[in-house]
This record gives structure tokens, C-alpha cells and sequence, in this order.
């Protein structure tokens, strides 16, 4: 006696969490059924083995059919096929959408195309994910960067009306779109010790205050928005950061703004003399990173730059965290201070941003 | 011109791409109805087309309003080859017609194309303006009224029950045209399913012409089907029951009308002849008194007074030998019947005799407790005893029978009199309370059939006719054929009757008709529960009210219909009879078998479970008529076991009575199989049941006997076990005080076998049980061995789980709202190796307990709960393939409450009928602004139908309900149960029938034929969904999927799939709904189309 055909469909989806966590994570119905047996659902429920792999199969040929919708979130919404109460329907999306730390920090940058979708198997491998799974994740990113990536209007609004996705979601889509778009290497082992969350916070910062759409705040003429892309750095605002070269380069300026911060920090910090002898090195560090900004490749270092130019020299000083955010408030406020600085709204537009990124790269 | 149909294209939404290079469609519409076609224009290059369209309008006649769908099609404009077509909607408007139903259908629809499955949705706005039309020769019947519901519509009052309304309808199956060998499987898929919508329009008219011929208004337990019988044709054949049906419009309507007798009077004028003596026979149907308001009365006076000279309907047939004990002989293999036909094609093997006699079933009975004393009632007294008198019988005969009398001489006329108020059949399954006077029990009949192709001269040359497809009324048309399918029914139908008869009953309650088809052989079969009805019933509904409360002075609540309607001294078969454990009073049957839902004021203690029986038995294959004699032969054993079986597992649960009793037999190519399901409940008013006792042939082995008694042991500790877990503690009742014959034990638990169906192949077998111990189970040798073993394998559902076939669980009567409907199917593959009837019995046990087991771990979110409606449909669509289909809801309720003991869940459930009829009261007063009173055809329709904003009314309603978040899809939902719990339903929207093909040449790129088919019925559920959406409500109730044919050739990679679902689009209002809304917050993007927008649960 073998089942040739067995098949179960309520008014209502039902959707097993449990089994669509399975599912999403790649496994095949075997595996799902051998992982469910071990949970001990068996011995809850009285149920057997024959029961969950029908059950199993069940869960999977409907999360199949609901993958073409999910695909599109508001056609999932709008389909007449499946009737699924609203609460479930949103689980469905946002679980779908959701990806691992893991696979997010080596695709995180990285062009989404298919030479990186060749890579997919080496990062199953290294990272444990199913590649099932990675393909789900990596086709979700470049989805998403799809739909976004010519639009106008804030990227994380646009993802959440295009993808229903939770705040929280889209905008970690914003940060990996962004990344994604801009090619940030993250991938060096220097960066290693970065997480998602930490890229994530930096490009949110840097959306709102280095992208077009962070100058053209809420134009009223629609003609207007032409330029209001949350996805691409500010070609004008990166050339004019050369202007703040003048800040290492004119040493009676860098003088003045050395003396401007240790006198404001004198006895503040721990590693106040530290923070003297580098002075010159970190500012010039900092500035630099900006007056390179111009070149596509500078662009994609940005991270490498300031670990390397600033994280790294401070960590091996052992800058407590909060000496590094006096210094940082101070080093960008004093230059408010320089008579000689035509550039203060450029040095914010740059400095209040990087303040923010530099703090929470700098960790262990 | 009485009418005029307007369609408006709106919109398309999500299309499929039609043209690769652009990865766009250029979408355009065809609206057809009838011969007339109008098309939108192309919207270029999109996948969500606003066509807008203008009003297309349809100027029809009524006939083609009813007959006809709307057909509407997309296709995508191609400029240099022909347009594609992307999919249909077939809009049945049926529920336009009648003036209470929906004023207007608009809505989004799923395109769905027979190939390819649902391709998007278009919006569609459908209006008719019907003109008064007073003819009275009309071919059309708009107005009446049509519910699958089996039980008088909670918003409606019944008036008078009428009685039952058949008709059939047959074509040639497009699927066998020689055309089909050179169209596309597209094209015949569809001229499939516009046939089939055209010949279920045709059907339901002329229903409905009966109807209103009854001077009814409305169909209640509506049930059609579809015998696909290949070579031979298609037939689509319906009953229901014809009732006059008032809408619950003002509270006034409930007052319990104690004026009846001034209706009487009004009704006399209708009369003909207002004294019913001068009747010659008197009126024949369970609606004797329908007669007297109905003038047209032609059949009446060809019934002489003859009749008592009642004949076996089927003259062929030698009748049988008379006895008392063998009056039922549905199956009887006898072959000689064959030769009496007058062509080979239909060859009878199971025909009926049925017992001419009247004597032994107009008994002399006296019953003092029930007496009624109306005039009417005296009338039909005297025309009673008329007959009675012609006969030589007994004098002192009572009303009911000699209603029943009346009704058996109308029967016993010959049967070219065969009219459909003959039969007094009611499809109902619940009734008003008081309706039901007692219920005899199960009576069914078989007959197998060979199929040959209807002939019919009008098949010829049809196919060029402007209408497509001629509909044949066979009963028209070849009256004086004796081979029709009309009178393939009749005799089975009188079949039908006659057992009711002998049990003393005068009416079949539960009635149904099914049909098992492979290849050229046919088993028709019709089942329901013999009874004695309330006559006052019959005609006037008003009276409701005083004769509940006469009922209740009369017969004691809650037992009356489990006394015994035929006579003690001349029982028609042997049956064990004690008084009524609860009134005392009268005698009540050991064992109640039944195809109805327990009535509400039934007393029952602890909870009911479903039963049931399981059977396969191989046969040889064989062609024609051989084929059809095997299987005639094998039919009455495996009625006869599957009857053992149900008894068998009925006592080992502790229970007396057997509710929704459903036996369903299936014929395959080389086996057949039964499978009979029902609810056992233990009924107060029937003895507590005995237990099953083993005895095994070798009395002298000393190891069999340790085994015996081993069997014995576990058979005793599993009847106890289920007595704890259904809760069934009945007070201890020491028999001998109520001084009734007691059972010894070998009595006790004897098979009321006559109850059920049989025949006399049974008998036999049971009187040679009788001769040494009825009770006992035998295990002599493996077969029975098996029997006691697949008796103990069946498990019990997990606790917090129960089940039932009927609409609800008796003791159970808290439930909660979260309900949950499904379709499982299954099928499994057979090695032809293990091909015995052991192997194969338990191969089908397996199927279906596995197949529950999966439910309850399914399900098992929703716990505490009930499946409710459990209905199990198999079909053998191949040598070695069985297929299960599983239909059921599934029903939360509140555990805390469902624990409490057995007299406040009476009381409950009392308590709860009567806070019903309040909420009725109530619910007029908010429907009054809406519902027009019923006028046939109002001209204040027309008004209607212009106020109409697309939203329709129902929309309207629905807005105030808590909007479903960022949806714009409102929940439907779907239940096979009548009611919805917790909520109230407030209209009734018309009725859905829909007929869908699929087929797939690529069946493993959909997954297999799992996918295939769990994709489709997805796809069904959700075009019915999108129906009742469009009507303006959101839910369907009584859903019935009639029809799931699947056939696949996995060798071709290819699969097909018909399914046919019912039931009764509605509106509900949660009773708790006023209170939510006020605490919900709306969300901001409830759109505007936002239907039914109750958030699910």
C-alpha cells in the first residue's frame, strides 16, 4: 500500500511556524520530518511518524505554491487563492524576508549578481546555512534591490510599501540595499570583527545625511524629487569634501584645531597624552578618508579606511569608549571654532555622521 | 423582454504575461450570454487593465435568465495570430432573480482557465432588472427560492412543507462528442463546464416550476448531481424539498397562531372539493393537505379506490413471497427479472418486490397518549378507515396511520401515475420542532444498472443549432421508454417507500439519492429514515406554536420520536421492543438507526462519536452483464456486514442509536467497497445496550478458549473505556421494574437489522443466527478473527478531540467561533500481490484511521474541538487505486462548559433553542429595512437593483465590522454545517452550484499529482469564496463538495480533475459583534471594497 496522492487544504492556510522554519531554513522534507520527530512532537501529540511526514509534505507543497506571492508581498495580500488571516500573513512575509547574520555578513557589499550567486556554495559551506536557504536569502536581497534601486522617495518607506516588511526589516534591506549598491567592502578580515548590526547602524546614518534624498527634504514639487535617491551617495557632497583637506593640509590650522581639542579635553580623558602624540595621525586620518571619497574604489574602503586609520590606532592605545566620543565631539565641534574654515555646514554634513559611525565600529 | 441583464468590466488585476518580449499583456474582455457578445476594448501593455467598460446590456427572457451563465472572458489581443485566451468566469445569476436575495454581483473573480489554473482576477459588476411577469404558462420559475440547507433556513419560518420536487436532466458528454478527438482538452474542459451550468440552470427551473406548480416558493435541501457515465452521457439529477417559506420580517410572525383554524378557512376556497370523503382515495402525499389548497388536482381522481389492490410497482418482477418478516428485498439477486425486460441494455438484477398488502401495516393500533382532535384531523380519520375498511382491517386505527394509509394507497397507484408529489420524501435532516412524530428507522434500496447510451433521436443534428447544446428533458421526451434514468429512480424511490411503509411510517426523512458508476455498470441508491410526520405540519406552519405545546402535553419531550411507529403484535421483522427508559410509556427499540440529525430536544446522555463501518470485496472482472450479476450478488453480504459492523462498533462505544447514518457502496473494476459512516449517540429513551459476548466453535481447546476469553476480556475493558471517555453514565434502571420483556442476554444485543436496509439474503443469514445465539461474535475462523480485531484497532481521537457526521456534536453545545473547513483527499496504490479481502479490508481501514489521525494532528491547534460534518466519499478510479475524500469543519468550544453533566446540557441546549427563536425575533426588526416583503416578481425589484451601489447592501453591512488590516480580500467562510457558531445569519444570498475542469499536461512540473490536485481545490475554494464575496457575503453554509473525479496518467505526465461544490451563500453578523467594533481600532487602509471584513480567527 503506498499513498500516491495525499493532499490536505483547509479554508484557512494553515501554516505550521514551526514547519516553515524548517522549510525556510532548507531542509528537505526527510530532514524536516527526522528534526520534528526529535523535538519529541511525536510523544506530545500521539502521533506517528507516517502522520508528521504527511503533515510535513503538506506544510511544504503549500509554502511552495505561497513562494510565487511571497515573492511580491501585496499580491499575497491581494491573491484570492489562499485565505490567510491577516497576523499570519505578515509572519509569513516577515519570515520569509528575514536572514541570517551569517550569510548577510559575506554577500554585505558584494555586487548581487550571479557571480556572487556562484559563490553561494562556498558560503553554505563555511557558514552552515543550507544553500537552499542562502539562495532564498541572496534572491531576496537582489529582489529587493531590484524594486528599489530606481526609486525615488526614502528607501526604507519603499521597501516597507513594496515589501510590507516590519520597521525594523526594512531598514536592514535599506542598509544591505545601500551597501549592496555602493559595493562597501566588508569583507576584510580587519572587518571581520564587525556585525551586521554595526554596517547596518553606519548606513543608516549615511543614508540620511550622504544620499540625495537627505538634502532634498520633502520638496513639494514632485519635479523636484528627480534627485531624491536614498540609494546613491551625493556625487556633489563627495566632491566637495576635497575642501576639507585644507584641515590637514594648512598645518597652522591643524595646530590650532590640536590646541582647540586638548585644551577643551585637558584631564577629561584617560589617555589624554595618547590622544596628543595621535592627534595629527587621526585627524589627518579622518580627513583624509573624506577627500578620497571622490573615487568609486575610495568609496568602497570607507569602512577599511577608518578602521584601519582610526579604530585601529585608538584600540591599540586602548581608548576607552567614552574617551573616543569626547575626543570625536570635540574634534568635529572645534573646527567651528577655526577662523580660518570656510567649510562648517560640509564639515557637519561629513564629520556628525562619521562621529556616529566611528563610535559604534569601535568595539572588539 | 421580462428582463434585462447589465454587465460592467471594471478592471483586471495580476494577469498573467501573455506577450515574452515585452513581459506585458494587452488585455481585452468577451462578455457572452446566450448568443449575444460584447467586448471591452484592448487596454494595452499591463498587467492590471482599467477597462471601465460601459454597461453592456443583455435584453433575455427569465427562461435564459435561469438557464443561462454569464460567460465572461479574457483574452490577449495579438495582432497577428489568433488572441489568446488568458481564462473564464462563469456568473451564475441565479441569485439576481429572486427578490431577496443579492440585488447586485460585483466583485473580483478569479480568471480560471481549465489549463492552467487561476490567472489573475477581473472586477465585474453584474445588475438585472427583471420585468413583472404575470403569464401564467411561463417556462421560467424566478423567485423560488433554493437552499442546500437541509433544515428550514434560519431566517425564514416554514409556511408549509410541500414535499419533494425531483427532475433530471440528460445530454450527450461533450468529453464523448467525436468532435473532442479534434479539439483542444481547453475547449472540451469548457463546453464541459458550460453544459454542465446550462443543463444545472435548466434543472433548477424546472424545479423551480414544480414548485411553484405546489404553490411553494422555495427548494430546501437542494441536492444535485452529476452522473458522469462516460459513453452512455451525462445526467443531472436533483431533489429537494418544496416548501412555502415566509422570511422572519416582523415579530408578529412568531406569535404562535392561534387563529389556525381561520387559515384553514381561507385555505378552503382552493378547494376543488372541500369534503375530502368525496376524494376517492383521499391525498396521497405525506402533504395530504396541500390537496386541499392546491386545485390542480389531476392525478387525484385517476386514483381509484382500488388501490388497495397495491402491486408491486415494477411488474416485471415476480413478487415476492409474502411474510411478515420479509418485507424488504432491495438487493434480491435474483437474475430472472433480467429477461423481463424489454432491452438487454437495462438489466435489472436488483429489482424490488414489494408486499401489496396493506392489512399487515394498517395494524390496529390504539395509542391513547397521542390524540388529536382537530376536524381536520377527523376528516382525514374518515377517509382512513374508509380504506382501512375496503381492506378488511382493523378499525381503531389511529390518525397517523391512517394518514399513513392514505398516503400508502397513493403510493400502491400503478406506476405510470409515478408524480413526484407521490413520494413522500423530505431531504431534510432537521425539522421544526414537533415536526417528527417518531422515526421507524433506515430505509434503503440499491439496483444495478448497465448502462447504454440514452437514446435519443434529438442527439442528432444538434450540435448546429444556434444553441449550442440542446438540453433533453428525458422525461418529456421518451415517456414510453421503459429504460429511462427517470424510471431507474422511480422504482427505486418507490422501493424506498414501500419499506417505509412496512415500518409503519408514512413519510422518509433524510432522504438522498446517490450513484456509483465504472464503466457501463450503475448502482443507484437512495437511503433515509422511515417516519411518522406532524401532518399539521404539512400544511400550515402557523400552527407551530400551539402545536408545540400540544406535542407537549402529548408526547413526553425529547423520547416521542423513538417510540415505535409500527405495531407490537405485527412487528415486520424481528426486533427486541422495551418500554421507553424515559416516558415509560411506550415501547421503544433496542437500537435506533437513522439518516437524520438528533433532533434538538432529544435527550441523549454523555457525547456522541462517529462510527464506522469499512468493507471491501474483491470481484471478479467481468463484462456487462455478468459483471452486473456479480456485483447484485455480492451486494447483500456486504450490506449485511457493513450493517454487523456499524452494530458491532456502535455497542463496543456503549451507545443505542446511530444518527447521519450514510452507507455509501462504490463499485471498481474488480472490487467493491462500503463504507458507511454515522454518529451513535446513547439515546436516554433506549435501553442501555448489552455488550458483545465471543464464543469460538471448539469449545473443547483449551488454549482457544484462554483466547476466547482473553478477546472477551479486552472487548469488556474497551467498552467500559468508551463509556468513561463519551461520558455515558445513564441512570442505573433496573428493567424488570418497568415489568418490559427482558432481554436475556443473547436478545440484548441482537441486531435490529430490519431497521436498517435488507434484504433477503440478510434475512437468511439471520435466521440461522437466531437458531443458536444472535449476539454472539464467532471466531471460528480468520475472517471473524479479523472482525474482532479491526472492532479493537479502531482508536479513539486524541483527547480534546471528538467527531461526528451530523451538524453538531450531541453534548456538546458551547462552541466558540474559530471553525475551520477542509478537504483532505487521499489515495493509495494497491500492489496487486496482496490482493485478498483481508489484505484489502485493512488496507482500507488503514487509509481511513490514518487519514483521521492526520486531521486530528492537523488540527491540533485548534483543541478543545469537534469535526463536525465528517463526510467521507470514496471512488475506485482505477484497478488498484482507492481514493478517499474527506469533508468536515472542524470547531472549537469551550472546554470548562462541554464538562458539565448531562441534564444542564439538556437544559442548555433548550435553554438555547428557545434564546434562538429570540434572537429570530429581534433580527426581522434590523433585516425590515431591507428586505422587501416577498413579492414573486415585485416591480419594486427594479427600484432595488438601481439603488444598488456596487457595494451591495451586504457590503454595506459588513463595513461596520472590524476591517481585516491592510487586506483588501475579505474572509469567507465556508462550512458544510447550516449555521455558523457564534454568529447569526441575517440573509440568505442564493445559492452556489459550480462545476470546475482541470487538467494538466504537465503534471510533474505542478508538483505531482499532490500539487496538481491540492492547487486546484485551492483554486476552488477560492472561486466559491470569490462568488459569495461578490454577492455581498461572507460566508458559505451547508458546503457540500458532491464531486471530486480524479483521474491521472502519470505515463503521460498528465492528470484531470472534476469537482462539483454547493451550498448557500450567506451574510452572518457575529453576536458579539457590536461590542468588537467599539473596542477595535479601524485600521487606516481598509479599502473600500473591503467585503465581509471580519478578521479571521
Amino acid at each position: 500500500m503506498t499513498s500516491e496522492l495525499d493532499i490536505f487544504v483547509g479554508n484557512t492556510t494553515l501554516i505550521d511556524e514551526d514547519v516553515y522554519r524548517l522549510w525556510l531554513d532548507g531542509y528537505s522534507v526527510s530532514d524536516a520530518v527526522a528534526l520534528r520527530v526529535r523535538s519529541g512532537i511525536l510523544e506530545q501529540t500521539g502521533a506517528t511518524a507516517a502522520v508528521l511526514q504527511s503533515d510535513t509534505m503538506d506544510h511544504y507543497r503549500t509554502f511552495h505554491m505561497l513562494e510565487r506571492l511571497l515573492h511580491a508581498p501585496p499580491k499575497l495580500l491581494h491573491q484570492l487563492i489562499f485565505q490567510i488571516p491577516p497576523s499570519r500573513q505578515a509572519l509569513l512575509i516577515e519570515r520569509y524576508y528575514a536572514f541570517d547574520e551569517a550569510f548577510v555578513r559575506e554577500v554585505l557589499g558584494k555586487k548581487l549578481s550571479k557571480g556572487t550567486k556562484k559563490d553561494l556554495d562556498d558560503i553554505s559551506t563555511k557558514t552552515g546555512i543550507t544553500l537552499k536557504s542562502c539562495r532564498r536569502q541572496f534572491d531576496n536581497f537582489k529582489r529587493v534591490f531590484k524594486v528599489v534601486e530606481e526609486m525615488r522617495g526614502s528607501l526604507v518607506d519603499n521597501i516597507q510599501q513594496h515589501f510590507l516588511l516590519s520597521d525594523r526589516l526594512a531598514r536592514d534591506y535599506a542598509a544591505i540595499v545601500f551597501f549592496a549598491n555602493n559595493r562597501f567592502e566588508t569583507g576584510k578580515k580587519k572587518l571581520q570583527y564587525l556585525s551586521f548590526g554595526d554596517f547596518a547602524f553606519c548606513a543608516e546614518l549615511m543614508i540620511q545625511n550622504w544620499t540625495l534624498g537627505a538634502i532634498g527634504e520633502a520638496p513639494t514639487d514632485p519635479d523636484s524629487q528627480v534627485d531624491d535617491m536614498d540609494v546613491d551617495l551625493d556625487k556633489e557632497f563627495l566632491q566637495d569634501l576635497k575642501e576639507l583637506k585644507v584641515l590637514v593640509a594648512d598645518k597652522d590650522l591643524l595646530d590650532l584645531h590640536k590646541s582647540l581639542v586638548c585644551t577643551a579635553l585637558r584631564g577629561k580623558l584617560s589617555v589624554f597624552s595618547e590622544m596628543e602624540a595621535n592627534f595629527k595621525n587621526l585627524s589627518r586620518g579622518l580627513v583624509n578618508v573624506a577627500a578620497k571619497l571622490t573615487h568609486n574604489k575610495d568609496v568602497r574602503d570607507l569602512f577599511v579606511d577608518l578602521v584601519e586609520k582610526f579604530v585601529e590606532p585608538c584600540r591599540s592605545d586602548h581608548w576607552p569608549l567614552n574617551d573616543v566620543r569626547l575626543f570625536l565631539n570635540q574634534y568635529s565641534a572645534s573646527v567651528h571654532s577655526l577662523d580660518g574654515f570656510r567649510h562648517p555646514t560640509l564639515w557637519d554634513r561629513y564629520m556628525g555622521t562619521l562621529r556616529g559611525c566611528l563610535l559604534r565600529l569601535y568595539h572588539d | 423582454m421580462p428582463g434585462k441583464l447589465k454587465v460592467k468590466i471594471v478592471a483586471g488585476r495580476h494577469l498573467p504575461v501573455m506577450d515574452r518580449a515585452s513581459d506585458l499583456t494587452d488585455a481585452f474582455v468577451e462578455v457572452k450570454f446566450g448568443n449575444t457578445t460584447f467586448k471591452t476594448d484592448v487596454y494595452l501593455k499591463s498587467l492590471n487593465p482599467q477597462w471601465n467598460s460601459e454597461w453592456f446590456k443583455f435584453e433575455v427572457d427569465d427562461e435564459d435568465l435561469q438557464d443561462e451563465p454569464l460567460q465572461i472572458t479574457v483574452l490577449d489581443h495579438d495582432t497577428y495570430s489568433a488572441n489568446d485566451a488568458i481564462g473564464k468566469v462563469y456568473i451564475d445569476i441565479d441569485p439576481l432573480l429572486y427578490s431577496e436575495a443579492a440585488t447586485v454581483i460585483s466583485g473580483w473573480f478569479p480568471i480560471y482557465d481549465t489549463i492552467h489554473g487561476i490567472r489573475g482576477e477581473i472586477n465585474v459588476v453584474v445588475k438585472v432588472d427583471l420585468f413583472n411577469d404575470l403569464n401564467r404558462f411561463r417556462q421560467s420559475s424566478c423567485g423560488v427560492k433554493f437552499f442546500c440547507t437541509t433544515s428550514i433556513p434560519k431566517c425564514y419560518r416554514a409556511v408549509i412543507i410541500h414535499g419533494f420536487v425531483e427532475e433530471l436532466v440528460v445530454n450527450e458528454d461533450p468529453e464523448y462528442q467525436w468532435i473532442d478527438r479534434i479539439r483542444t482538452p481547453r475547449a472540451s474542459n469548457e463546453a464541459r463546464q458550460r453544459l454542465i451550468s446550462l443543463m444545472s440552470g435548466e434543472l433548477q427551473r424546472k424545479i423551480g416550476l414544480k414548485v411553484l406548480e405546489m404553490r411553494g416558493n422555495a427548494v430546501v435541501g437542494y441536492l444535485q448531481c452529476f452522473d458522469l457515465e462516460g459513453e452512455s452521457g451525462l445526467v443531472v439529477r436533483a431533489i429537494g424539498t418544496a416548501c412555502t417559506l415566509d422570511k422572519l420580517s416582523s415579530p408578529a410572525a412568531f406569535l404562535p397562531a392561534c387563529n389556525s383554524p381561520s387559515k384553514e378557512m381561507k385555505e378552503i376556497p382552493f378547494n376543488e372539493d372541500p369534503n375530502p370523503n368525496t376524494h376517492s382515495s383521499g391525498p396521497s402525499t405525506p402533504l395530504k393537505n396541500q390537496t386541499y389548497s392546491f386545485s390542480p388536482s389531476k392525478s387525484y381522481s385517476r386514483q381509484s379506490s382500488s388501490s388497495d389492490t397495491d402491486l408491486s410497482l415494477t411488474p416485471k418482477t415476480a413478487p415476492y413471497p409474502q411474510g411478515p418478516r420479509i418485507y424488504l428485498c432491495p438487493s434480491s439477486p435474483s437474475l430472472s427479472c433480467g429477461s423481463l425486460h424489454l432491452k438487454k441494455s437495462c438489466l435489472l438484477l436488483s429489482e424490488s418486490s414489494l408486499t401489496p398488502h396493506h392489512s399487515s401495516l394498517v395494524s390496529p393500533v390504539l395509542r391513547k397518549s397521542v390524540s388529536f382532535s382537530e376536524e381536520l384531523f377527523l376528516a382525514a380519520s374518515g377517509m382512513g378507515s374508509g380504506s382501512a375498511g375496503k381492506e378488511g382491517g382493523p378499525f381503531k386505527a389511529l390518525l397517523r396511520q391512517q394518514t399513513q394509509s392514505a398516503l400508502e394507497q397513493r403510493g400502491g397507484s400503478p406506476h405510470r401515475f409515478c408524480r413526484r408529489r407521490e413520494f413522500p420524501f423530505f431531504t431534510l435532516t432537521a425539522f421544526p420542532p414537533g415536526f417528527l412524530v417518531h422515526v421507524g428507522g433506515v430505509v434503503s434500496a440499491r439496483s444495478v444498472k448497465l448502462l447504454d447510451r440514452i437514446h435519443n433521436p434529438a442527439f442528432v443534428g444538434i450540435m448546429g443549432n444556434t444553441r449550442s447544446y440542446k438540453l433533453l428533458d428525458w422525461n418529456s421526451f421518451n415517456s414510453d421508454e421503459p429504460e429511462t434514468r427517470d424510471a431507474w429512480w422511480a422504482e427505486i424511490r418507490q422501493e424506498i417507500k414501500s419499506h417505509a411503509k412496512a415500518l409503519g411510517c408514512h413519510a422518509v426523512v433524510g432522504y438522498s439519492e446517490s450513484t456509483s458508476i465504472c464503466e457501463e455498470v450503475c448502482i443507484l441508491s437512495a437511503s433515509g429514515t422511515a417516519a411518522v410526520l406532524n401532518p399539521r405540519f404539512l400544511q400550515d406552519g402557523t400552527m407551530e406554536g400551539c402545536l408545540e405545546q400540544r406535542l407537549e402535553e402529548n408526547l413526553p419531550a425529547g423520547c416521542g420520536f423513538c417510540h415505535i411507529p409500527y405495531d407490537e403484535l405485527n412487528m415486520p421483522f424481528p426486533a427486541h421492543l422495551t418500554y421507553c427508559c424515559n416516558c415509560r410509556k411506550q415501547k421503544v427499540p433496542d437500537v435506533l438507526f437513522t439518516t437524520i440529525d438528533l433532533p434538538t430536544d432529544a435527550i441523549v446522555i454523555g457525547k456522541g462519536c462517529l462510527i464506522q463501518a469499512r468493507l471491501c470485496r474483491l470481484k471478479k472482472k467481468a463484462q456487462a452483464e455478468a459483471n452486473a450479476t456479480a456485483i447484485s450478488n455480492l451486494l447483500p453480504f456486504m450490506e449485511y456486514e457493513v450493517h454487523t459492523q456499524l452494530m458491532n462498533k456502535l455497542k463496543l462505544k456503549g451507545m443505542n442509536a446511530l444518527f447521519g447514518l450514510r452507507i455509501q457502496i462504490t463499485v471498481g473494476e474488480n472490487m467493491l467497497m462500503g463504507l458507511a459512516s454515522a454518529t451513535g449517540v446513547y439515546l436516554a429513551a433506549l435501553p442501555t445496550p448489552g455488550g458483545i459476548q465471543i464464543a469460538g466453535k471448539t469449545p473443547n481447546d483449551g488454549s482457544y478458549e484462554q483466547h476466547i476469553s482473553h478477546m472477551q476480556k479486552k472487548i469488556n475493558d474497551t467498552i467500559a473505556k468508551n463509556k468513561e471517555l463519551y461520558e455515558i453514565n445513564p441512570p442505573e434502571i433496573a428493567e424488570e421494574i418497568i415489568g418490559s420483556p427482558i432481554p436475556e442476554p443473547r436478545q440484548r444485543s441482537r441486531l435490529l437489522r430490519s431497521q436498517s436496509e435488507s434484504s433477503d439474503e440478510v434475512m437468511e443469514l439471520d435466521l440461522s443466527h437466531g437458531k443458536k445465539d444472535a449476539f454472539v461474535l464467532e471466531i471460528d475462523d480468520t475472517d471473524a478473527m479479523e472482525d474482532v480485531h479491526s472492532l479493537l484497532t479502531d482508536v479513539p481521537p486524541p483527547s480534546g478531540f471528538y467527531s461526528c457526521n451530523t451538524e453538531i456534536m450531541p453534548g456538546i453545545n458551547n462552541w466558540t467561533s474559530e471553525i475551520q473547513m477542509f478537504t483532505s483527499v487521499r489515495v493509495i496504490r494497491l500492489s496487486s500481490l496482496n490482493l485478498t479481502n483481508q489484505a484489502l479490508n485493512k488496507n482500507f481501514n488503514d487509509l481511513c484511521e490514518n487519514l483521521l489521525k492526520s486531521l486530528y494532528f492537523k488540527l491540533r491547534s485548534m483543541i478543545p474541538c469537534c469535526l463536525c460534518h465528517v463526510n467521507f466519499t470514496v471512488s475506485l478510479p482505477e484497478d488498484e487505486l482507492i481514493q478517499v475524500t474527506v469533508t468536515a469543519v472542524a470547531i472549537t468550544f469551550d472546554k470548562n462548559q462541554a464538562l458539565q453533566t448531562t441534564k444542564p446540557h439538556v437544559e442548555k441546549s433548550l435553554q438555547r433553542a428557545s434564546t434562538d427563536n429570540e434572537e429570530l425575533l429581534q433580527f426581522p426588526l434590523e433585516l425590515c429595512s431591507d428586505s422587501l416583503p416577498s413579492h414573486p416578481f415585485p416591480p419594486a425589484k427594479a427600484v432595488t437593483v438601481e439603488k444598488a451601489s456596487p457595494m451591495g447592501e451586504g457590503n454595506f453591512r459588513n463595513r461596520s465590522a472590524p476591517p481585516c488590516a491592510n487586506s483588501t480580500v475579505g474572509v469567507v467562510k465556508m462550512t458544510p454545517l447550516s449555521f455558523i457558531p457564534g454568529a447569526k445569519i441575517t440573509k440568505y444570498l442564493g445559492i452556489i452550484n459550480m462545476f470546475f475542469i482541470r487538467e494538466t499536461t504537465s503534471l510533474r512540473e505542478e508538483g505531482g499529482v499532490s500539487g496538481f490536485l491540492h492547487a486546484f481545490i485551492a483554486e476552488v475554494f477560492a472561486m466559491v469564496r470569490a462568488h459569495v464575496a461578490a454577492l455581498g457575503g461572507n460566508a458559505v453554509v451547508s458546503y457540500i463538495m458532491k464531486q471530486c473525479v480524479f483521474m491521472e496518467n502519470p505515463n503521460k505526465n498528465q492528470a484531470q480533475c472534476l469537482i462539483n461544490v454547493s451550498g448557500d451563500a450567506v451574510i452572518f453578523v457575529r453576536e458579539s459583534e457590536l461590542e468588537v467594533v467599539s473596542a477595535q481600532q479601524p485600521t487606516a487602509n481598509c479599502q473600500p471594497l473591503c467585503t465581509g471584513g471580519e478578521v479571521t480567527t
